[in-house]
């Protein structure tokens, strides 16, 4: 068995969202190569190659994959698929969005977001925003897979030394051009990989509060996220956004404030090993997750816990 | 312009779901169904473009078992012209679905097919992508904003997980939607009645030749760990004690 990881990168570093992948890639087993695909990313490439475990990386430099357009990737992708028996990406925004391209084009089932390994053909993965998990077993010739993050630890980013090898490049597919991105700037952790996570909801009232929670997340040394509702009221950036559609977060510690707790919000964090919920509202549902729940208002409640914290 | 939409009937996004006893799925009658959120999206999306002018024909499809007529007729309150119900009880997988979809879109050559990004039951994020591969067309996923040009082409602000970026694409396209592309409109009472005199026409699998075998077998389905109950505190002062001297996190 052969199993290609396609790396999650920006043409100049390797993002460590791939690692992920990887370490579903080695439960599965078999002989492990990564795929650069991006525009100058020979630097990605040779931090890929030191990645624990990893037997080649694959380096397809173009300038049709630097803004990581589907159509471009899969035409790639489908060319370079040959021999794999399993095609792994982390599900990433670019994962979820050029993995099912791939299978398509492979007339393969893709299996989405799993979040265990029970076989080279069957695997877990989370429907119903995580209230169920369904094992499925596939019969496809190449198993088509994105990975969630959250579910595998991180291989080891070095101990490795794989050979780089030239991929052949498949071209511009002629479907699409990338005309601009607006990006988030952040000093602090990235939200789905920080250590401890300050969530803030509809009860936040406004995006100017929100520097309440930048205080205690300073205090931490927290990510900052936030439900549906502030992203929707226009209070943050859809990045922040935790939930079921949104970005899924495990961290040590989530700390939800004014936040109810919708399903659709439990989906994006409910597997966070300690859940802290401080709400005015002593019936909202995010109590029933919390591991410890604080009844009072945050306006109150976070400056002192803010206070309490030493850095 | 014609544009498609595909809605999918979905257990209601309010409903905590239950799995059943002997593991074979999760509880699903007597439970209410809705039309999958993004999808609602999808058709506003549509109707908007034809407001606009832009679009002469919003066809709305959906593919399922019988009860797949009442969310076309939702879709058809909404402003969608007509329906199309692909009929089959079989489970239908993403791929089966896009290989559906494609055989419509042969037959009705829409220049944009507008599908939810994901159902909030199988939680796949695939269908629009599948789709487009099979047609050979650009694909516009996690759109919040769709802008068409005059020369064939669109542009699409997508949410990515660094932010926003914005791509054009050339028509004909498959877009799907994100959840601040619009806010979908309430169907009026007399556009819900105006909506049982548009027509649907049912189609079958094996009419538009399409093999729908499932390739992925559900060995089954369990519930996910519990956590354990937690607590309430009374104080900040308590909670910072717990979480520095039990929880050991801070």
């Amino acid at each position: 068995m052969s199993i290609l990881v396609i790396a999650e990168h920006d043409n100049a570093k390797l993002n460590a969202a791939t690692l992920h992948a990887v370490t579903a890639a080695q439960k599965i087993g078999g002989e492990l190569h990564v795929l650069v695909a991006g525009t100058n990313a020979g630097a990605v490439a040779d931090e890929a190659a030191k990645i624990g475990g990893v037997a080649k990386v694959l380096l397809a430099d173009d300038a049709a994959y630097g803004n990581r357009l589907a159509e471009n990737l899969a035409k790639l992708l489908v060319g370079l698929a040959g021999n794999y028996s399993h095609i792994l990406a982390t599900a990433t925004a670019t994962g979820k969005n050029v993995l099912p391209r791939v299978a398509a084009l492979l007339d393969v089932q893709q299996i989405s977001e799993i979040s265990a390994v029970e076989s080279a053909d069957t695997f877990v993965r989370p429907i119903y925003a995580g209230n169920a998990l369904a094992t499925v077993q596939s019969s496809d010739k190449v198993k088509v897979i994105t990975v969630r993050a959250t579910s595998f630890d991180a291989a080891p980013a070095t101990g490795g030394s794989a050979a780089v090898e030239k991929a052949a490049v498949a071209g511009d597919a002629g479907l699409s051009s990338f005309v601009g991105q607006e990006l988030a700037k952040s000093e602090r952790p990235e939200l789905t990989s920080a250590r401890v996570v300050v969530s803030g909801g509809r009860g936040m009232q406004n995006g100017d509060n929100f520097k309440l929670l930048d205080a205690l997340a300073d205090k931490l040394n927290a990510a900052v996220g936030a439900s549906r509702a502030a992203v929707d009221a226009g209070f943050v950036p859809n990045t922040y956004q935790v939930g079921q559609t949104g970005k899924i977060v495990a961290p040590e510690l989530y700390i939800a404030v004014g936040i109810s707790g919708a399903i659709q919000h439990l989906a994006g964090m409910k597997d966070s090993k300690v859940i802290v919920a401080i709400n005015k509202d002593e019936d909202a549902p995010i109590f029933q997750v919390a591991d410890y729940g604080l009844v009072a208002d945050l306006f109150q409640a976070v400056p002192e816990l803010t206070s309490a914290v030493s850095k | 312009m014609k544009v498609l939409v595909a809605v999918k009937r979905v257990v209601d996004y309010n409903v905590k779901v239950r799995v059943k006893a002997d593991g074979t799925g999760v509880e699903t009658a007597n439970v209410k169904m809705s039309m999958n959120p993004f999808d609602e999206i999808g058709v506003e999306e549509a109707v908007r473009l034809k407001e606009a002018g832009k679009a002469t024909e919003v066809i709305a499809v959906s593919l399922g078992a019988a009860q797949c007529q009442e969310t076309i007729r939702t879709a058809l309150a909404m402003g969608a012209d007509r329906g199309i119900h692909v009929q089959t009880d079989g489970e239908l997988q993403p791929l089966a679905v896009a290989k559906l979809l494609k055989a419509v879109v042969d037959k009705e050559q829409p220049q944009i097919c507008i599908l939810g990004k994901q159902a909030i039951d199988d939680d796949a994020n695939q269908t629009g992508q599948m789709l487009a591969a099979l047609l050979g067309s650009a694909q516009a996923t996690f759109a919040s904003k769709l802008v068409l040009n005059d020369n064939g082409t669109a542009n699409v602000t997508r949410e990515v997980d660094g932010g926003l970026e914005t791509i054009t694409v050339k028509l004909p396209f498959v877009l799907t939607t994100d959840l601040r592309l619009n806010e979908p409109r309430y169907a009026s009472l007399p556009n819900i009645m105006k909506a049982k005199k548009k027509p649907i026409d049912t189609l079958t699998p094996e009419q538009l030749g399409v093999d729908i075998a499932p390739r992925l077998k559900t060995l089954k389905v369990t519930e996910p760990p519990k956590r354990q109950a937690g607590i309430k505190v009374k104080s900040v002062a308590e909670l910072v004690d717990k979480l520095r001297n039990e929880a050991k996190v801070i």
